[in-house]
Formats: structure tokens, C-alpha cells, sequence
């Protein structure tokens, strides 16, 4: 039912029961907030978004105040607007002022906040919050001093993500976030997947970065230095750097990273064609089987890490293939290396991708044992367009450019991985045609696309029907885990992204990470898909020969070796 | 179903004490009152007060000495346990009624003087100087010379409506309660009137929330009966966390089943079925007696199911909380008794409508709930008539502090502050100034001594920049530092908050870093000139405008009182702390620089063994020396010093 | 069975309501929190140990180590305040070596700050493991602290 409202003096229509601030956003006027997120439920905790309403004797906050008929508001009176500016200064007084050395220098919502509301002097002095940074995880570093306890990171991590690695502890001006028992975080049951740091206002959660020594390494001519890309970080390139509509952003990418020095560049959507290869013929075994059904994907090391961490028991569930970049990174030290007579350890490997996870999958115990890491730095997309920055880069004047072989030849198929849903297309497309031996009729699956937490398909084949699930969203993925061990659900197939539509909104990417950016990428996605006619990874030329001359055939002995990893519990508190 | 120790037995009898009017009480029963209440004893009857401070001062010392005495002598006499009489300085106290004499107390006594009192006292002798005073009587003997409880001006100038039996009664003791005219109320609401009826009749009496927003507890009901629920709660808030607030406890400790027929009042009428009493961890004894009571009362069927076949049901159930100032707050109660971290949440939705696991639930304060039996038997009309202008009823005080007598004070709302602090409670003790008072516990205000004769009542105290509060008064004399009493409430609301929102959060912060400022030694550089800190202390009261307008609960939006009333009405001890570091009342010792005269100074050491700070050096025979940076300001230095070669600046 | 499920079973009611009770059952037998006691609770009520330690340092009662084998807790309420509680914290901090909080090395003795025990008609008031010792002067804790150590041996 719709309302009349006073805003301003004027008047404006809004929905009975919905928020001031709900309200406010409809007829276009602006409140700053910090603690409100648009997924979760108000808090009214930062009261930055506070207004005057006409008979309250307070400012009431307009993130939880619900709209009445005929209320009248004022959204930016001296009274809103010297409180605003007063609690952005309270926060400011005993903030460590490190904006020009700050991760977040340019993008921080409290510097922006500080700019919005003309604070200009300092009319009130703290003592400087001193607290020390906490550099335990690989994924993620937490610098509690800047933090500003808006306990996004908190809700963020118990609503989404489910794991609930963080909470408030103690009270008052003790008040802090912490893990359980004030663990370090790379000692606590986090699973690195940066959600909490892409929703965290300020530069209090920021990604461990591998960046510093980079230009030594590029700079030295004894080092191999070989980038690969994840597909999720190409469509993202696009918005940041404002690249228009069909530009070949893949093309631009290599220009832009051969620039920078780098000496062989690839795209891992050719390590998601060669996954998808190894998933299908290892479902296809287990479904003939019935054996360790559910088979759930293991592309996601945040994924993996729950599952080692809270759920050993689907341990054997998971697929045991690597996932797509650390495939790649495989055969880049295998494969590669051989093809052009380097000596592998003269190569030096990098990891561009949205994920922070990864940043702890090449650390995990798994990709340690075959001795090496296989992978040497791993970068997110913020690292990169930072390293393009750095490099002076202008990409919109660049030509495009090829990647490098013998990775060049991909699908549409690997490129899927970037969404919620892509993984599991990309595979059953495969699995569908090792066992009718025929191309799917209709590869492209509505019902796999779409922005909804859950998916499932069924597909009808000679071995039987195989029921499939998409998720993403870990917390949603914990539900249907559950179901599926009680036996209210059942599936053959399922595929699990813990961020919220997968990897183009990974903890690696660009903040603020917007809806509709991510809406964007995902378009970008399926557009690829669309122009593409290889669209499954059966298809790609080069990984036939990528088996032929080394692997023999997916879900052989050579292939298990080479693509396929142990997944092991880890004990934490949980 | 087993008989609970505190029960007689009679329970045919109480009922019918309960169930019938006064007036169809044949001569028997009266006579079985009487015993039941101990308004009449047939053996020696020994009553000790052991509530909390009762215990603290020596009580369960003087029980151990009483039953020594009796077991030593194998009198046959009745030895039992009551509550807080409300003259927390003059306890422990005892009190002892002889058959057909009155009741006679004792006052401040140690374990040694028991067997020489009672010895006095069983051969009909009064013990020099160590009575309080008789309780008056028509029936019973008087001791001569000694004075009636009502003739003492502490008890004299009080009402006590709700304190009248605690202090007197056994609170174990459901029959003494009933005897004395309880949960008549109770049964007369499930008997002859509705729900809406109950509400009704308690707004029309026009009480009001004695936790301190002064909120109508009848209109509080009335949303919560008038939302429809499968569940309703009643939670009685017994966090009573404010540091000097007793009053909660003591009626908890004194008299707990006048607070049980309250609750059950309260249940009915916005049809709860499940109440719960949230209850500080520490209150032990309080805590115990609820338990006893709440068993009592379900053995004699005033809780359980079908209650005396009115088809009301009730439960009450206690709830231990673990301790945070802040969970005395509505919602923040409402979160740690669903297991949560005590943050406040923002109103609306109210708890009346969405409270304990998203239900309706009414919570009221103790004292609320204590007042709501009498306003049920004796009629809205009789509780407008104590009290005065908007607020009826009366107020329990807790006095603390400097006062001459300290402990609980009840006064009909409308009487002036004056009278409770001077003329009750004594003004201050040992003949020094009354500087004023701070009233309304650690988010509550300071008042000057010429401020007094404000009434007690909501508004008027919030006309005055004061707020009523809880009702905790601290009774401030001249050596008290009013900077120094402020900064520690800043630093405590500091702790205290629950650190969800920023203006109560970094606002007390900011607000105690301040205050520490202008009453220690500069800490650091930033701890500026005389003038950063007066400058400092002027943004305060910006500050407090903006942490009262936008902080999301009550702690936040009150925690600048003390500091703004103080500024208001104590300004210049702020200013002699800033401008000259002199505390006038010699609290603040930091703030004095403390050096020695090398010309006068002999060498004798004995200041420097004496210093706790080990802050003086130097040769013997030669002059010492102060090192200020160690130098806390004690002055012990200066008092031993036989030269008066210590000074200070 | 151990200690820790024990307590937990005699629990009817396994949600959220019942955490506080439990660490309260669980801290009065073990005396404190460990980090295996949050662990089962956690597991028993299917909560997240953070949660359970957030909500647990955020309540006065609950602590994560031992106290000593005396426990001294110090009124610093308003009245007492007012009676200059701080010089007698300040005489046991200086004794015992250790802030509000800790426990001492040997075990023997930790300290707590209180905001009023109750009896502010006593003030300044301490307590050592229950015994309460109401009108201290910061002059005879050095005395008090001696006598509870002879107490000990
Ligand atoms: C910071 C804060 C502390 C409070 N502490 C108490 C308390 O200790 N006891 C209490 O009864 N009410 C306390 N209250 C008031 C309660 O929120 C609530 O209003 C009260 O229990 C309602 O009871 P009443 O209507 O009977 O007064 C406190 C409020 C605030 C904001
Ligand atoms: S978090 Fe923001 S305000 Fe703080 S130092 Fe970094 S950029 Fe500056
Ligand atoms: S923003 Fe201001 S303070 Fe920061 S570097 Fe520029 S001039 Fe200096
Ligand atoms: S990285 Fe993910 S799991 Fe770890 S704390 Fe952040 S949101 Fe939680
Ligand atoms: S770490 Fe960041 S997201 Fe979390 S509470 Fe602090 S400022 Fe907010
Ligand atoms: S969904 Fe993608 S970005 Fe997110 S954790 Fe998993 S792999 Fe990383
Ligand atoms: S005002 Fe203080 S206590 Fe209340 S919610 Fe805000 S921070 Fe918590
Ligand atoms: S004032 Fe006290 S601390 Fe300072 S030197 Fe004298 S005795 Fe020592
Ligand atoms: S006590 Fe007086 S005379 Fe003796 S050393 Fe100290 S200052 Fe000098
Ligand atoms: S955004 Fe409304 S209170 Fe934080
Ligand atoms: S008499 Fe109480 S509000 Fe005025
Ligand atoms: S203030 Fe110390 S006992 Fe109350």
C-alpha cells in the first residue's frame, strides 16, 4: 500500500512499512550510511543515516525506522547534519590517520564520509587507537585500528558465508572483532574468501598481498615470469576501466600484461576446460557406480577448506581434481616448461584472480606436497588494475593481443567457471556427451543462469536421469547439505560457489563490488558463451593434444597424478 | 507432591485467610493470623537481618552467636531470618519480641554482645544503648524508654507502603505474607475481574515505571494485551545494575512475595503465561528467597496450571544474568535472556509488541511490579491519593554515601529532596557541609545542596536538568571532588556501554579521555595547555547534545548528565582543576606537583622510606629530591617530613 | 563421560535460550571457560564458538582462565568510590603485582573490579573468596593479605 510522506517539505509517495531510508532512496535523496547492507536486516548501529522526524523527540535512524503516513522528515537540517559530521569526527579522533600509506587510500567509505560532511579540523583529540594488525592467514590481514565496528564483516561472515568466523568481542570502548577465543585469523576456521574484507568500509580487512617484490622478479632476466588469468577477472576489467561494450577485453588484458613484463601470458579458462574434462569422467565412474554421490565440485578453495574444516564427512564426495588455475599451474611447470625447454624451476607463476582464497590454496598443504608450489604469487583484480596503474598504463589506446601457447585454444566452456551455475554447465555439457556420445542438444541452460542461490536441472541421459544443483552463497550451500544428508534433497551433481554468484563477486574484486557490476559481468559471461561456437571443453583442440602428449586420457592414472588432489580434515575451532 | 520447609502445613488455613474478606474472619482465624503473622508470638521469637549488607556487616556472624546462645541454654524459642529494615548503617541488627511484649531492635551489634543483650532482654531488661526501637503495637506490652520506630525521624518522616513488612516479616515465609494480607490481590483479579479490567485499573492509578522513564505502566499493558499473540511474556527487570541502587534487592530480599503477586498481577493482565524474573548472578540472596517463594507459591496453587480454577496459567521462571550494566535495558535484557550478546536494539517495534522471541512482553521493574498488589486491593483511587501532582504512589531511595544515615528511604512521591536527604536521611554524617547530591545512579545528575527542595516526581526533576532515575541518591559532602565523582561515572558508562553505536561508544570515550586529562598528570604530549583542555571540556557539551540526540539507547543518551549538570551547577571545580590543577577538596592528589626545600630539607631519609611511590632519592645528610614523574601526589611525604621541608604547587 | 557433558545433559532444552545458564553450570563446576568446554557447548547447541566467546567476553561473569586460589574482588561502586576504593585497588595492585583481571604467577591470588558488592552503608568494601571486610583502609591491606596467605599454609 502506498503512502504519503513529507520529505523536505515535500510531499512524496512511499510503500506502508518499509524504512525511511528505503523511502528516501525511491525519491532520489541521499542519507550516508555505514552499518546498513542491502541484503541483510538494519541494525541501526552507526546512526550515520540519521534524520528529524517531526514529533520524536530524537533523530531517529532511517536504516530501521519505518515510514508512517503523513510523516514529516528532514534529511539534511543543521540539527541531522552536525550530528552526522559529529560522529564521523568521533570516529576520526582516535583513527590512526594512515589514509596515504591505507590499502583503501581513495576507496575508503570513512574518507569519503570525512570528505561528504566538510569535516575540516579537529576539534576533538583521542588517543590513537593501538591494536596490532594481525598478518596470521594468507588470504586475509585484519588491522582491528582502523576498524570502525560496523560489523559488516560480522554479518557478512555469519549470513552469507555461514561460517561465522567473526563476532564482536568484549564491550564498550574494549569493544573489538575477533575470532572465537582471539585466535589469529590464519589459526581460526576462516576460509579466505574475502567477503568480509569487499564489505568492509574502511582499510581494517585487506588482502595479503604478494605485490612488492613483483617487479624485482619481472625485472629479472633469469626468471621465467608466466601470469595466468581467471575468466572472472577478464569481465571485470571491463567496468573498472571503463572498456566499452563488445571490446575484446581478453586481448586488452594480454596487451596490458606483456606490457608489464611479463613473459608468457594464459588464460586459465583453458585449465576450467581441462576440470571440467577430469570432473566428467570421474562422475561419470561414480554415477555408473552410484558410488560418493553427490559429487560436489572443488573449484572453490573456500568451498574446500569448509568442507576440510566442518564437514569431513563429504571429503569423499568432493571431485578430486584440482581446481582450474592450480590444474593449469600444473601443467604450466609440466607441459609448458617442456614444450619450450625451460628448467621449471627458473619459472616464476603467477595467479591473477578474484578469488583471496587462492592466496591460501597455494599455500594449503595439498599443492605443497608434490614438493613445489606450483604457483609462486598470486594476485587479485585489484592488485592488477593496481599493477597496470603502477605501469602507467592506458588501456583503452592498447592493441589487442593474444595469449600464449600451448594454452591459447579455449572454450566458452572454462570461461563459465567466472558464474554460479557456469561450472556446472560447462561439465554436464561434457558429461552429457561422454555418455550419449552426441552433443547436447541444447548446451545452453536457462535454468543454470538467472540470479537465484539455488538451481537444479535434471537431464535425462541412457545411464539414467542426473539431478543437478548450483549454489552459491555458503550459508544457502550449508542448508542444502544438511538436506541432502538427511535425505530431504537428493542429487548427483553439485556445484558450490561460497561467494554470492560466484567468482565475478569474489573477495578480489574491485570495491566497492556493486550489484550491478556484478550483474554486468555475468551478462558478459553468458555473452561470450553465446558468440563462442566451441562452448564445451570436449571440444578444445589443444587440450586433445594436451592429453595426447602428456596426460593420456581424463581420469587416467597419468591424469590423476598430474590434475587431481588428496583433500584432508583440518581441526579448528568451529 | 513434597512439602516445602518454609510452609507450616496450615495451608487450609492461609487460603482461607486469602480467600475470605477480613470481615468473615471468625474470632479463631483472627487469632490464627496473628500467630501466622507474628503480630502475636507464644515463644520467644529472635529475628536477625540477614539480607546482603545485613550479611556483609556481620549478620550470619550474629545468627551463629544467637544459635549458640539458645542451643547452650536449650531455650525453647523461635530463631528467624528477615530482611533489610532500610538503616543500612546501623546494621547488623537483630531484633527479638518476648510473648505479649512488642517486637524491640538492636542496632549495629557484634557477634561478643549477643549473649549479654539476650541475657538482658530475656529477664525484661533493656540493653543500654545498643536498641534501635520498638515496633508500635495497640496489643502487645511496650519496653519503657525505649522509642517507637514511627517516632524515629528516619522512619517517621517515611510511607512505607511497599518497605512496611520488609526488615519485619520472615520473607522464607509465605503464611507470615499472606497472613498479612497477600495475594488477596492476586485472587480478587482472577476472581471478579478480566484482564482489560487489571490494565485498566493500574492506568487509572496512574503508576509509572519506577526503573526511571516514568513510562505509565498501565498503558504499557494495555499495547501488549491489545496485540494478539499465541504467547505472551512478562519479564520482571530485577538487573538493578545501576552502582549505588538497592532498592530492587532489598524488596527482593524483604519482602520477595509481594514482588511474586505482582508478577502474577502483571501476567494476567496482558495475559502472559510465561514470566520470567532477569536477575543480577550476584544478587545470591535475593536469587534464593525468589526461589523458595516461587516454590511456595506453586505449592499453595497461586502459580502452576488453572490457577484456583480461573483457568489462568503461570510459570515464573529465573533468569541469572551474567553482568553488563547495559543489560538492564529492555532490549538488551531481551537479548541475553535469548542467549545473545546484551546489545540494545532500535525501538520500534516496541517489546510491548515484539519483544522476547519476537512476542509480546511487558517488562517492568521491581518496584513497578511491588506496588501493583496494593493498587489492586486498596483501589487506583487510595494510590492517587499518596503522592502528588502527575506522580502517585511513593519512592524507595536507596541513600549512599556521605549521608548521616545511609539505606533505603520510601517517601509518597511529591516530597521534596530536601526532606529525604536532611531531614531523613540526616544530611551529611559527621557534622560536615552537604555539598549536594547526585541522584539517579551512573547516567543520573548532580544537584548543589541549595537545589534540594526540588519534589520527587519525573517531571519536575527533569525540569530542573535532573532525572529521577532508579532512585539511587549518593550524598556528596565537602570532600567530595565533584570532577573527580564525574570523571568516574564517565569512565564507568565508558566501560559500560555496549560499544554498538558510535556517539555512546567513541562519545564516552572521548568524553573520559577529557575528564582524565583535567584530573591526572599529562599523560603524553597530547594532554595539552590549560587551555586545549578548557576548550576540550566546551566541545563536551557539543558533544552531549549530539550523543543524546542520536545514541540508540538510554545509556547513551544519558551518560552526559552527571558531566553537563555538573558543568550547570559545580562549574568552577572544573575551572580550579583546569586553569589552576588544584583540586579544592584534595581528591585529585596527582595534580600536585609535590618538591623539596634544599634549604630546608635535612637529610633525615624518612621521607623517602615512607614514600609508596618510591619516588624520593637522594644521600643521607644531604637534601633529597622528588622525581615527579613517580610522584603520584600522596602527600605522605609532606605529613612526615619533622622539618616542613616538603611543599607543593 | 566427562565434566563438561555431564552439565550439558542436564539441559531439557538444547537452543540458544539455555547458552547463558550453561556457561554459567559450566563455569561454576570448572571455574572457568576453556576452549574445550566452548568447543562442546558450541557443538551441543550447534552454535559457533565465536559467538559463544563474543557473547561470553561480553558479560562480566565469565572468564578464560582460572582465578587464584584467592579470589579478592574490590567494591568500586559509587559510595565506595567516594571512599577512595581506587588507593586500595592501587595498594593491591602494588602487592600482589598484577592488574584488575590477572591472577598472580603462583596462582595464589587474582583481582576483580566490581561495581558495589552491596553493602554501601560498609564502604570501601573487598571480599576474598565470600569473606567480605568492609571499611578498608588501603593501610591494612598489606595486613589482610598476610593473614589470607598464613591462611593457605
Ligand atoms: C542503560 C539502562 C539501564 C537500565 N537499567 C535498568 C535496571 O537496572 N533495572 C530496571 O528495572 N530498569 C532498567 N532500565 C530501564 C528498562 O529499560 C525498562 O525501561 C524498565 O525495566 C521498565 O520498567 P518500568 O516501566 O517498570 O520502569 C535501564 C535502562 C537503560 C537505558
Ligand atoms: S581506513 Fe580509510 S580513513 Fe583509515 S587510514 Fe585507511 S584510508 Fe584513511
Ligand atoms: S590529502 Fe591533504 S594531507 Fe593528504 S597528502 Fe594531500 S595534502 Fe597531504
Ligand atoms: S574471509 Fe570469509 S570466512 Fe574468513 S572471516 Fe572473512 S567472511 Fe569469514
Ligand atoms: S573490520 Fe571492517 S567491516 Fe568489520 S567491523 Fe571493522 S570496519 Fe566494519
Ligand atoms: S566463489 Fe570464486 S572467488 Fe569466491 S571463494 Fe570461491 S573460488 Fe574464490
Ligand atoms: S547507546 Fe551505548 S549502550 Fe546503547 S546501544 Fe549505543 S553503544 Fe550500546
Ligand atoms: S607525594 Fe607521595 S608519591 Fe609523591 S613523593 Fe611524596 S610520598 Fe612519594
Ligand atoms: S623528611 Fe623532610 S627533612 Fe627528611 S629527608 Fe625528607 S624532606 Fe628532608
Ligand atoms: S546506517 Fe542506519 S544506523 Fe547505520
Ligand atoms: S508530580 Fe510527578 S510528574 Fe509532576
Ligand atoms: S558501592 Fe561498594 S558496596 Fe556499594
Amino acid at each position: 500500500m502506498m503512502i504519503k510522506i513529507e520529505v523536505n517539505n515535500r510531499t512524496v509517495q512511499a510503500r506502508k512499512g518499509e524504512t525511511i531510508l528505503s523511502a528516501l532512496g525511491n525519491c532520489g535523496i541521499h542519507v550516508p550510511t555505514i552499518c546498513s547492507m542491502a541484503e541483510l536486516s538494519p541494525t541501526g548501529a552507526c546512526r550515520m543515516c540519521v534524520v528529524e522526524v517531526e514529533g520524536q523527540e530524537k533523530l531517529v535512524p532511517a536504516c530501521s525506522f519505518p515510514v508512517s503516513e503523513w510523516m514529516k522528515i528532514r534529511t539534511h537540517s543543521p540539527r541531522v547534519l552536525r550530528a552526522r559530521k559529529t560522529n564521523v569526527e568521533l570516529l576520526l579522533s582516535n583513527h590512526p590517520d594512515d589514509c596515504l600509506y591505507c590499502e583503501r587510500n581513495g576507496n575508503c567509505e570513512l574518507q569519503k564520509l570525512a570528505e561528504d560532511l566538510n569535516v575540516r579540523d579537529r576539534r576533538m583529540r583521542g588517543r590513537k587507537s593501538k591494536l596490532k594488525s594481525d598478518h596470521s592467514g594468507y588470504g586475509i590481514i585484519r588491522d582491528p585500528e582502523k576498524c570502525i565496528l560496523c560489523s559488516r564483516c560480522v554479518r557478512v561472515c555469519e549470513e552469507i558465508i555461514g561460517v561465522s568466523t567473526l563476532d564482536f568481542v568484549n564491550r564498550g570502548s574494549n569493544l573489538k572483532i575477533e575470532t572465537a577465543m582471539s585466535k589469529p585469523i590464519g589459526f581460526s576456521n576462516c576460509i579466505d574468501c574475502g567477503q568480509c574484507l569487499i564489505n568492509c568500509p574502511t582499510g581494517a580487512l585487506i588482502e595479503k598481498t604478494e605485490f612488492q617484490n613483483l617487479d624485482h622478479i619481472l625485472d629479472d632476466k633469469e626468471k621465467i615470469t608466466v601470469v595466468q588469468y581467471t575468466p572472472a577477472v577478464a569481465v571485470s576489467l571491463a567496468d573498472e576501466f571503463d572498456l566499452k561494450g563488445n571490446a575484446d577485453i581478453k586481448g586488452v588484458m594480454n596487451a596490458a600484461l606483456r606490457k608489464i613484463g611479463f613473459d608468457y601470458i594464459f588464460d586459465s579458462s583453458f585449465g576450467g576446460d581441462v576440470v571440467v574434462m577430469e570432473q566428467a569422467s570421474e562422475f561419470v565412474e561414480r554415477f555408473g557406480k552410484k558410488s560418493n554421490l553427490p559429487m560436489i565440485t572443488a573449484s572453490c578453495p573456500s568451498f574446500v577448506k569448509y568442507i576440510e574444516e566442518f564437514s569431513p564427512d563429504l571429503i569423499s564426495n568432493l571431485t578430486t581434481v584440482k581446481s582450474p588455475h592450480q590444474a593449469m599451474a600444473s601443467l604450466i611447470k609440466t607441459w609448458f616448461t617442456k614444450l619450450n625447454h625451460i628448467a621449471p624451476e627458473k619459472v616464476f607463476s603467477v595467479l591473477i584472480t578474484t578469488c583471496t582464497a587462492s592466496k591460501y590454496e597455494v599455500h594449503s598443504d595439498e599443492s605443497l606436497k608434490s614438493g613445489d608450489r606450483d604457483i609462486d604469487a598470486v594476485l587479485s583484480t585489484r592488485e592488477l588494475i593496481r599493477l597496470i596503474k603502477l605501469n602507467g598504463i592506458d588501456v583503452n589506446k592498447l592493441e589487442t593481443e593474444p595469449s600464449d601457447g600451448p594454452f591459447h585454444a579455449t572454450t566458452s566452456a572454462g570461461k563459465l567457471f567466472a558464474v554460479s551455475g557456469g561450472e556446472a554447465e560447462a561439465t554436464v555439457r561434457s558429461i552429457y556427451y561422454l555418455i550419449e556420445q552426441k552433443e547436447m542438444p541444447e548446451p545452453r541452460m536457462n535454468k543454470f543462469r538467472g540470479s537465484r542461490d539455488v538451481r537444479e536441472v535434471s537431464v535425462e541421459t541412457k545411464q539414467g536421469e542426473i539431478r543437478i544443483a548450483s549454489v552459491s552463497g555458503l550459508k544457502k550451500a550449508m542448508k542444502i547439505l544438511e538436506e541432502i544428508k538427511s535425505g530431504k534433497r537428493e542429487y548427483d551433481f553439485i556445484e558450490i560457489m561460497v561467494c554470492p554468484d560466484g567468482c565475478v563477486g569474489g573477495g578480489g574484486q574491485p570495491i566497492p563490488l556493486l550489484e550491478s557490476d556484478i550483474r554486468a559481468r555475468i551478462r558478459h559471461v553468458y555473452e561470450i558463451d553465446k558468440n563462442e561456437t566451441l562452448n564445451a571443453a570436449h571440444k578444445n583442440s589443444a587440450v586433445r593434444k594436451m592429453y595426447e602428449e602428456l596426460a593420456r586420457a581424463p581420469w587416467s592414472k597419468e591424469s590423476k597424478l598430474l590434475l587431481h588432489t588428496e583433500h584432508e580434515e583440518i581441526k579448528v575451532l568451529k | 507432591m513434597s512439602k516445602s520447609p518454609y510452609t507450616t502445613g496450615l495451608k487450609d488455613v492461609v487460603l482461607e485467610v486469602a480467600i475470605k474478606q477480613p470481615s468473615e474472619y471468625s474470632t479463631g482465624l483472627i487469632r490464627k493470623i496473628e500467630l501466622l503473622s507474628r503480630v502475636r508470638v507464644e515463644k520467644p521469637l529472635i529475628m536477625i537481618g540477614l539480607n546482603t549488607s545485613g550479611k556483609i556487616a556481620g549478620g550470619d556472624r550474629i545468627k551463629m552467636a544467637v544459635e549458640e546462645y539458645v542451643s547452650d541454654r536449650k531455650l525453647d524459642v523461635d530463631v528467624s531470618e528477615t530482611g533489610a529494615i532500610g538503616l543500612a548503617s546501623r546494621e547488623p541488627i537483630l531484633g527479638v519480641q518476648l510473648p505479649g511484649r512488642t517486637r524491640i531492635l538492636f542496632a549495629e551489634i557484634v557477634e561478643e554482645e549477643v549473649p549479654l543483650i539476650l541475657d538482658d532482654i530475656f529477664h525484661q531488661i533493656v540493653p543500654k544503648e545498643k536498641f534501635l526501637g520498638q515496633i508500635r503495637h495497640d496489643k502487645l506490652d511496650p519496653w519503657m524508654d525505649v522509642p517507637f520506630l514511627d517516632e524515629i525521624p528516619f522512619f517517621a518522616l517515611q510511607n512505607r507502603l511497599l518497605l512496611r513488612d520488609c526488615g519485619i516479616i520472615d520473607p522464607l515465609s509465605i503464611d507470615e505474607y499472606i497472613a498479612r494480607g497477600g495475594y488477596r490481590g492476586f485472587l480478587k483479579a482472577i476472581r471478579n475481574y478480566t484482564y482489560e479490567e487489571i490494565c485498566s485499573i493500574v492506568l487509572m492509578s496512574g503508576l509509572k515505571g519506577r526503573s526511571g522513564n516514568g513510562f505509565l505502566t498501565g498503558e504499557k499493558w494495555k499495547l501488549a494485551y491489545n496485540t494478539s499473540s499465541d504467547q505472551k511474556y512478562l519479564v520482571c527487570n530485577a538487573e538493578e545494575s545501576d552502582p549505588g541502587a538497592f532498592m530492587d534487592r532489598a524488596l527482593m530480599e524483604g519482602n520477595p512475595h509481594q514482588l511474586i503477586e505482582g508478577i502474577c498481577l502483571a501476567s494476567y493482565a496482558i495475559g502472559a503465561t510465561k514470566a520470567y524474573i532477569y536477575i543480577r548472578t550476584e544478587y545470591l540472596e535475593s536469587i534464593r528467597k525468589l526461589e523458595i517463594a516461587i516454590e511456595s507459591a506453586r505449592e499453595y496453587g497461586f502459580l502452576g496450571h488453572n490457577i484456583f480454577s480461573s483457568g489462568f496459567n503461570l510459570s515464573i521462571s529465573i533468569r541469572k544474568g551474567p553482568g553488563a550494566f547495559v543489560c538492564g535495558e529492555e532490549t538488551a535484557l531481551l537479548a541475553s535472556m535469548e542467549g545473545r550478546r546484551g546489545m540494545p536494539r532500535s525501538k520500534p517495534p516496541y517489546p510491548a509488541e515484539r519483544g522476547f522471541h519476537r512476542k509480546p512482553t511487558v517488562i517492568n521493574n521491581v518496584e513497578t511490579l511491588s506496588n501493583v498488589p496494593h493498587i489492586v486491593v486498596n483501589g487506583p483511587e487510595w494510590f492517587d491519593t499518596l503522592g502528588s501532582g502527575h506522580c502517585t504512589g511513593t519512592k524507595i531511595f536507596s541513600v549512599s554515601g556521605r549521608a548521616k544515615h545511609t539505606g533505603l528511604i520510601e517517601v509518597p512521591m511529591g516530597t521534596s529532596l530536601e526532606s529525604v536527604v536532611v531531614d531523613i536521611a540526616g544530611g551529611a554524617r559527621e557534622g560536615k557541609k552537604l555539598k549536594g547530591i547526585h541522584i539517579g545512579g551512573p547516567s543520573g545528575c548532580l544537584l548543589p545542596a541549595d537545589k534540594l527542595d526540588i519534589p520527587v516526581c519525573f517531571d519536575a526533576l527533569k525540569d530542573a536538568g535532573a532525572v529521577l532515575g532508579a532512585g539511587g541518591i549518593l550524598v556528596l559532602d565537602e570532600k567530595v571532588c565533584i570532577v573527580d565523582l564525574v570523571t568516574y561515572f564517565m569512565d564507568f558508562m565508558q566501560q559500560q556501554s555496549c560499544g554498538k553505536c558510535i556517539p555512546c561508544r567513541e562519545g564516552t570515550l572521548r568524553m573520559s579521555e577529557i575528564l582524565n586529562d583535567i584530573i591526572r598528570k599529562p599523560l603524553d604530549d597530547e594532554s595539552h595547555s590549560s587551555l586545549d583542555r578548557f576548550k576540550s571540556l566546551m566541545s563536551l557539551e557539543k558533544l552531549a547534545d549530539v550523543m543524546r540526540d542520536t545514541s540508540l539507547c538510554g545509556l547513551g543518551q544519558m551518560a552526559p548528565n552527571p558531566l553537563i549538570s555538573s558543568l550547570t551547577y559545580f562549574r568552577k571545580e572544573f575551572e580550579d582543576h583546569i586553569f589552576d590543577r588544584n583540586c579544592p577538596s584534595n581528591v585529585c592528589k596527582e595534580l600536585r606537583t609535590y618538591y623539596i626545600d634544599v634549604e630546608l630539607c635535612t637529610g633525615c631519609t624518612i621521607c623517602a622510606k615512607k614514600c609508596p611511590e618510591d619516588a624520593i632519592i637522594g644521600t643521607e645528610k644531604h637534601p633529597y629530591f622528588i622525581v615527579s614523574e613517580k610522584c603520584t601526589g600522596c602527600g605522605i611525604c609532606k605529613d612526615v617530613c619533622k622539618f616542613s621541608a616538603v611543599f607543593y604547587n | 563421560m566427562g565434566k563438561t557433558e555431564e552439565i550439558l545433559n542436564q539441559f531439557h532444552q538444547v537452543s540458544r535460550d539455555v547458552l547463558i545458564p550453561m556457561l554459567q553450570a559450566v563455569q561454576d563446576e570448572c571455574g572457568y571457560l576453556s576452549e574445550e568446554a566452548i568447543e562442546k557447548i558450541g557443538s551441543h547447541l550447534s552454535l559457533p564458538a565465536s559467538k559463544i566467546y563474543g557473547l561470553a567476553t561480553f558479560y562480566n561473569q565469565f572468564r578464560f582462565a582460572p582465578t587464584g586460589k584467592f579470589h579478592i574482588q574490590v567494591c568500586n561502586g559509587s559510595a565506595c568510590h567516594l571512599d577512595h576504593s581506587i588507593s586500595i585497588l592501587k595498594e593491591l595492585f602494588k602487592h600482589l603485582g598484577i592488574r584488575d583481571g590477572e591472577t598472580t604467577r603462583d596462582g595464589m591470588f587474582s583481582l576483580e573490579v566490581l561495581a558495589c558488592i552491596g553493602a554501601c552503608g560498609q564502604s570501601p568494601v573487598i571480599a576474598i573468596n565470600g569473606v567480605y571486610y568492609p571499611k578498608v583502609k588501603a593501610g591494612m591491606i598489606k595486613d589482610i593479605l598476610e593473614i589470607t596467605k598464613l591462611k593457605s599454609s
